[in-house]
């Protein structure tokens, strides 16, 4: 073991001879520390990714040296035009994401149908957003749907979730931070990012712009994107420019001039005052002389000032991008000397301190997860869940119970990570005065604790469901999930178990159309001593299959006292098969 | 607790007490603890009426758990034949071993009104030590427990009061002489540790559960039918 330790330590100091012939194939060395180790070796060379030369020198010396020959100055942080801004914009947003939604659904129309969605507006609901084939069609947005349908009466109208694809736009917005690190939403369709520095990770702005492009069009989503020194100048290449525009310092002026003025993020009510004014372009607003357009749009607002956004788009006017932070992750993890079989005794010190995270946040667990990392670099998980939020770390502890076993350790773990997936705020409530514990979270530990066991479908509690057939009334609903309505009580006498599915006797009858005299079950005699009845409950044609008999329900009492719930299944000659068929389907007490 | 050993009494103590409680019907004690109940043949739910007589369904909700074969055998448990605003949290398994441990995790929980734990025959896992611990985390934390068991056979076990509860014809409906009455119930308790063991007419009145030698002209024995 020290014999290694030495010998790798020696091979840390040796710098290994530069041989730039063979330096496509990355040395041997450098291939076994590819393994995941978190406490391995650190590498004694620098590696680059996506270099753009197959002979990227391997010496950290040598590769400083190349790249900065390589024509990257250090920017002058006092330079206004030193950024780079990407701005993305999603043409289609709403549709690309109802498509997607279809697609999973199995339900989405061929590409040929034209379909729009709608919101509602003022008079009745208008078109929000609008598939290739509408627009090809003459489909605007913003014109009332009857008015579209007037014009297409093919066309197929959904209601669009407006809420949806804001929360959507924010998850993206965080989704595409693993290009920069740093990312805000940008009006309704559109998100910007600060992609100073991190081009050179992607092999450059044109190959980074279409790996975006790449990635976001599997996602379904169809993009605009373009990169500038400026978020204006982004934002109005992107919008108005070509296709996946990079825009160098040099040329913000020649390549934004012969933009519309719509691509300044004006507001429209601007825009037509421009238009009518007789400048339609951004150069034509640029050569105007500055103090004239001052003095006209001097009390102007941001969005209706020309000059101000002219001024942000050239850079003159600094428009930071104000990146909100991270939402907090929850994750402990413990990197062990030795690898270990079991995971368990590592635990509640690990649950203890993701407890006390959780509890410096006001927050509370939903979806705990624990990983484990084999040390021949598989990687294990096991997921649990709790009813209530909860940072009690005995309680998340108890609910891993059971289910460390399916671990399977191999040569053993050398490192455990615990992560609260999913995380809700909790209230602090103290609902006795001297303290001590709330009801409900007794109970809901106790729904965890089977959940985790027994699995969350087997754990139910009853819902009202609108039917009359007696096995479909009531439904059961996993016990995690939030509390339904009470259930109805019933006018009618309704036995206390019903046998799933009904099970078939044979029956003797004293008359066709009344109770039976006796009947034959599970090989026993029953004969009926007493009886209730017929209530009838017929089929439901909206639900049935047709075809469906109708149902006479008996409560009968046998020789024993036992009282069963029989039914007889159609009656004779109603045109729905051969002799009533006859089942028991309920016990009464 | 309960179940701490009694201090020794003299004879005459015993006598006293036996003295007492032989006028009471039943147990002599209603405190909360593990009772079974045997049914008389699978696919009688008077146990069930028996049981839900005596449940309390304003404490709490009421943990049910069934294993696979009672389920498969005497059905599921249906909402509309319940008493009226009993709050259920049902859990299915499949092994009697799973009843025996949910049981005893709901046990803890002393917000529940009741645990109801369903067992078809005759597991191995459901021995005297399994039943003794129900028992005694039953008393503690003060949730009635109730292990109904069906084609069992009445071994060794610590319940402290075991009934054999089976149907008996129903009482007369004064408005329809075919049709079916009140429900009535042959209530046999063969061990109790309170009470006096014996045999009665049990039926449910007014939510509570009534303990009878004989109702109305029908006596004990001339209830069941030829």
């Amino acid at each position: 073991m020290l014999a290694h330790a030495i010998a790798a330590l020696h091979q840390a100091m040796v710098t290994p001879p530069v041989d730039l012939s063979v330096t496509d194939l990355p040395p041997p060395d450098a291939q076994a520390e590819e393994a995941f180790t978190p406490v391995g070796i650190p590498p004694s060379t620098p590696r680059w990714r996506a270099s753009t030369t197959p002979t990227t020198p391997l010496d950290p010396k040598v590769g400083r040296v190349g790249v900065a020959a390589g024509a990257v100055t250090p920017p002058d942080p006092k330079d206004p035009l030193a950024r780079r801004i990407t701005a993305l914009h999603f043409p289609r947003f709403s549709m690309n994401r109802w498509q997607w939604h279809m697609d999973r659904a199995g339900q989405a129309p061929p590409p040929e149908v034209p379909v729009a969605l709608a919101v509602e507006g003022p008079h009745g609901p208008v078109i929000h957003a609008t598939n290739r084939a509408a627009d090809q069609h003459g489909i605007r947005i913003g014109a009332r749907v009857v008015d579209m349908r007037a014009l297409v009466p093919d066309l197929r109208v959904d209601f669009a979730d407006v809420g949806g694809d804001r929360a959507a736009l924010g998850r993206l917005m965080l989704w595409v931070r693993r290009w920069c690190p740093w990312s805000t939403v940008d009006g309704p369709a559109g998100l910007v990012m600060d992609t100073t520095g991190s081009d050179h990770l992607w092999g450059g702005e044109a190959a980074m712009l279409r790996e975006i492009e790449g990635k976001l069009s599997t996602l379904g989503l169809e993009t605009d994107l373009a990169t500038a020194p400026t978020h204006g100048a982004a934002w109005a290449l992107s919008r108005c420019g070509g296709v996946r525009e990079v825009c160098a310092p040099q040329d913000l002026a020649t390549k934004t001039a012969p933009l519309p003025v719509r691509a300044l993020r004006l507001h429209p009510d601007t825009v037509l005052l421009l238009k009518r004014l007789g400048l339609k372009t951004v150069g034509a607003l640029a050569d105007v002389p500055r103090l004239s357009l001052a003095r006209r749009f001097q009390k102007a607002e941001l969005v209706q000032n020309p000059l101000l956004r002219l001024d942000q788009l050239m850079g003159r006017m600094a428009e930071p991008l104000q990146s909100p932070d991270d939402p907090p992750q929850f994750c402990v993890q413990s990197s062990l000397p030795e690898p270990v079989m079991d995971p368990e005794p590592h635990l509640p010190d690990m649950a203890q301190e993701l407890c006390a995270g959780l509890h410096a946040a006001g927050l509370g667990a939903r979806r705990i997860t624990l990983t484990v990392y084999r040390t021949d670099g598989e990687v294990d998980r096991i997921g649990t869940a709790t009813s209530q939020a909860s940072r009690d770390a005995a309680h998340i502890l108890r609910l891993f119970d059971g289910k460390l076993e399916r671990l399977n350790p191999g040569f053993g773990f050398d490192l455990i990570t615990l992560e609260a997936s999913v995380v809700e705020h909790v209230d602090v409530v103290q609902t006795r005065i001297e303290g001590g514990s709330d009801e409900g979270t007794e109970l809901a530990r106790l729904v965890d604790r089977l959940s985790a066991k027994f699995g969350a479908d087997n754990i139910r509690r009853p819902a009202p469901r609108d039917s009359h057939i007696p096995e479909r009334r009531e439904g059961w609903h996993p016990a995690m999930a939030p509390d339904a309505a009470p259930l109805p009580a019933h006018p009618r006498p309704r036995p206390l178990r019903l046998l799933q599915p009904p099970e078939d006797i044979r029956v003797l009858y004293a008359v066709p159309e009344g109770p039976p005299a006796q009947f034959m079950w599970r090989r026993q005699t029953h004969k009926v001593v007493r009886f209730e009845g017929p209530e009838r409950i017929a089929p439901e044609w909206w639900a049935d299959r047709p075809g469906t008999r109708l149902r006479d329900y008996y409560r009968i009492e046998d020789q024993h006292g036992c009282r069963y719930w029989l039914f007889r299944e159609g009656v004779v000659g109603d045109g729905r098969g051969g002799a009533p068929r006859w089942c028991v389907q309920g016990l009464f007490a | 607790m309960r179940s701490a050993l009694p201090p020794p009494k003299s004879a005459t103590d015993l006598l006293m007490e036996r003295a007492e409680t032989a006028g009471r019907k039943g147990e002599a004690d209603s405190q909360p603890t593990l009772r079974e109940l045997f049914a008389d043949k699978a696919t009688d739910a008077a146990a069930l009426g028996f049981m839900l007589a005596q449940i309390d369904i304003t404490k709490g909700p009421v943990l049910w758990i069934s294993d696979r074969i009672s389920r498969k055998e005497a059905g599921v448990i249906c909402m509309a034949g319940l008493p009226h605003g009993i709050d259920v949290l049902r859990v299915d398994v499949s092994k009697p071993v799973d009843v025996l441990w949910a049981m005893e995790q709901g046990l803890g929980c002393s917000t529940l009104g009741a645990v109801v734990g369903e067992v078809w025959g005759d597991p191995p896992a459901l021995d005297f030590t399994a039943s003794k611990r129900l028992a005694l985390r039953a008393e503690a934390h003060a949730v009635p427990a109730w292990l109904i068991r069906r084609a069992a056979t009445a071994n060794l076990s610590a319940a402290r009061a075991r009934w054999r509860v089976a149907s008996l014809a129903s009482m007369h409906n004064p408005d329809d002489i075919h049709a079916l009455g009140q429900p009535l119930w042959q209530a046999n308790l063969f061990r109790s540790r309170w009470g006096t063991p014996g045999e009665w007419v049990a039926r449910a009145q007014d939510g509570t559960l009534h303990l009878d030698h004989r109702v109305e002209g029908q006596t004990e024995a001339g209830a069941r039918y030829g």
